[in-house]
């Protein structure tokens, strides 16, 4: 089904929320930051695979490289203790770095890829790190399809 | 005809954070409620240091040398900071999900159960993943309404899911977790060393002056200061150091106090403990030189007000990508495995709200699945039915 959105702009004063899916960690390598690069159903007419699939190991390459555990950390590590941690009100740290570089490209993925195909991508950070939330929108002009969700609660701990 | 502008305060995040945390200086600072042993470590550090520099750092830097109290007092002022940055610092909590969210995981855990017979307890909520060939168990959160992830833990004291959590130490005030190990670890060891060396100088300090009465001919008490000093040093050397010990044989293994208590990796039965890279120096270097994570939690964003504004579906979408607010609609059910119609409901706005809500909002009966249970092709969940 294609979109007749074009930007963000017209996404967010023509669109409603239809949906949202979200992409789960994926913890085989541990507690690194890592996140499942399988394929959601809800979003086979949306966009294709390999588009979907480059920008979640884009980003996972993103967070690897924020917790890579080598000289640079090291350094980092114990410069700051020196300073008595002192250190980090002048400068950024390197996980802070690439927060800033992964948020730029999830703005650019969001303006080019996926926008157009309405769906919006957020940034982990704002979910706590634990999922890759996308918004799935539809035109407010077609037939709205049924929206309804769940509220079965836990049947109790 | 022109809005009237109501000049309030602007409202962060930080004060709408479920949970039992204290927040001071707008959101820079989060502790733990109960705070009175923080103060009482505070008080017997500064106390005693005082004490120290007051009374046996001035005859010790005439009669054996001005390094001693230079060092002492670096050692101080890098034990307080250390004590501050643990305690002011966010442990790694993790954020409670949000209702879509809670939702999503809800549907995927009913798909995995399938039809649960009535009268009958449905399963432990409990997903299994593979990590360096060893399995490990995530566990829900009913309170925080998330799977959690490996080595989180959910602290009662503070009412948080916290990442790698250590342990809830009230002589800091705080959750010790992923985020201030290493500054709870520096600080139990350089106050060891703090603690040894006002020791080990009170010692020095009383023999030299006994030993410069008895030269002198000269009759005078041990200043009071010192006895009690040494008394405090003495009591604090014995649980400090043998804490530093423990957390040294911790960092060795890579391993946390709550799996160390639970057992997670002890017992020939038991599975091995997949994180630690089996080298001693590797373990210590990731977790005291590791990389410095971000906390995920946005204490000092701004709140963006939804009801004050005029049109609510316009800011709705444009609110979902920008803050964490989720949208007043009511949102299709997601699980492709589920066919059913389900009741709408509404998602009220703003995350304590939100989780509150859906925590106390009533059950709903759910019309039986026609679908069979093993229709869970893409389940994430590997279920465990014990």
């Amino acid at each position: 089904m294609s979109s007749p959105f074009h930007n963000l702009q017209e996404l967010r004063h023509s669109a409603s929320l239809a949906n949202k899916v979200f992409i789960q960690r994926d913890y085989t390598d541990g507690t690194v930051c890592k996140f499942q690069t399988k394929f959601p159903s809800e979003l086979d007419s949306r966009i294709e695979r390999t588009l979907f699939e480059d920008t979640v190991k884009t980003l996972n390459n993103y967070y690897a490289e924020a917790e890579k555990i080598g000289g640079q950390s090291y350094l980092e590590g114990c410069l700051a203790c020196l300073t008595v941690y002192l250190i980090f009100l002048c400068i950024e740290t390197r996980y802070e770095k690439v927060l800033k570089k992964i948020s730029r490209y999830i703005q650019e993925q969001n303006e080019k890829v996926y926008a157009p195909r309405g769906l919006l991508i957020t940034d982990p950070i704002e979910r706590g790190m634990r999922v890759i939330e996308i918004s799935v929108y539809e035109d407010r002009g077609s037939s709205g399809s049924s929206s309804g969700s769940s509220t079965t609660s836990s049947s109790g701990r | 005809m022109s809005a009237v502008m109501i000049t309030r305060k602007v409202t962060r995040k930080w004060e709408k954070l479920p949970g039992k945390n204290t927040f001071c200086c707008d959101g820079r600072v989060m502790m733990a409620r109960q705070k009175g042993v923080f103060y009482l470590t505070l008080f017997l550090i500064v106390g005693t240091c005082s004490l120290f520099f007051a009374f046996e750092c001035p005859y010790l830097a005439v009669h054996l040398s001005p390094a001693i109290p230079v060092f002492a007092v670096l050692l101080f002022v890098f034990v307080v900071a250390m004590l501050l940055r643990t305690s002011f610092s966010d442990p790694g909590v993790l954020p409670r999900a949000l209702p879509e969210e809670a939702n999503f995981i809800e549907m995927e855990i009913e798909a995995a159960n399938g039809n649960v017979m009535a009268g009958q307890r449905p399963p432990p909520r409990i997903k299994n993943v593979q990590i360096n060939n060893q399995i490990v168990k995530l566990k829900y959160c009913y309170t925080c309404k998330i799977f959690r992830p490996p080595r989180a833990s959910h602290c009662s004291i503070c009412d948080n899911c916290v990442d790698r959590f250590d342990h809830h130490c009230p002589w800091v005030g705080n959750c010790v977790g992923k985020r201030n190990y290493r500054y709870f670890y520096l600080f139990t060891l350089s106050l060891s060393l703090l603690t040894i060396y006002i020791f080990a100088f009170n010692i020095v300090h009383v023999v030299l002056r006994e030993y410069r009465n008895i030269f002198e001919h000269v009759v005078s008490l041990t200043p009071h200061c010192t006895v009690l000093e040494v008394l405090v040093c003495f009591f604090t050397l014995w649980s400090v150091v043998g804490l530093t010990g423990f957390h040294t044989y911790l960092i060795s293994l890579n391993q946390t106090t709550n799996e160390d208590i639970k057992g997670s990796w002890s017992g020939k039965n038991r599975v091995q403990n997949p994180y630690s890279h089996k080298n001693f120096i590797k373990n210590c270097c990731e977790v005291l030189c590791g990389p410095t994570y971000p906390s995920v939690l946005d204490r000092r964003g701004v709140m963006l007000e939804d009801s004050t504004r005029p049109t609510p579906s316009d800011a709705s979408a444009a609110s979902t990508y920008k803050s964490t607010n989720p949208v007043s609609q009511t949102t299709k059910s997601s699980a492709p495995l589920i066919p059913n119609e389900h009741t709408p409901e509404e998602a009220k706005p703003s995350i304590g709200a939100g989780t509150q809500k859906s925590t106390s909002s009533p059950k709903e009966e759910k019309p039986p699945s026609p679908t069979s249970p093993n229709a869970v092709a893409p389940a994430v969940i590997k279920e465990s039915a014990h």
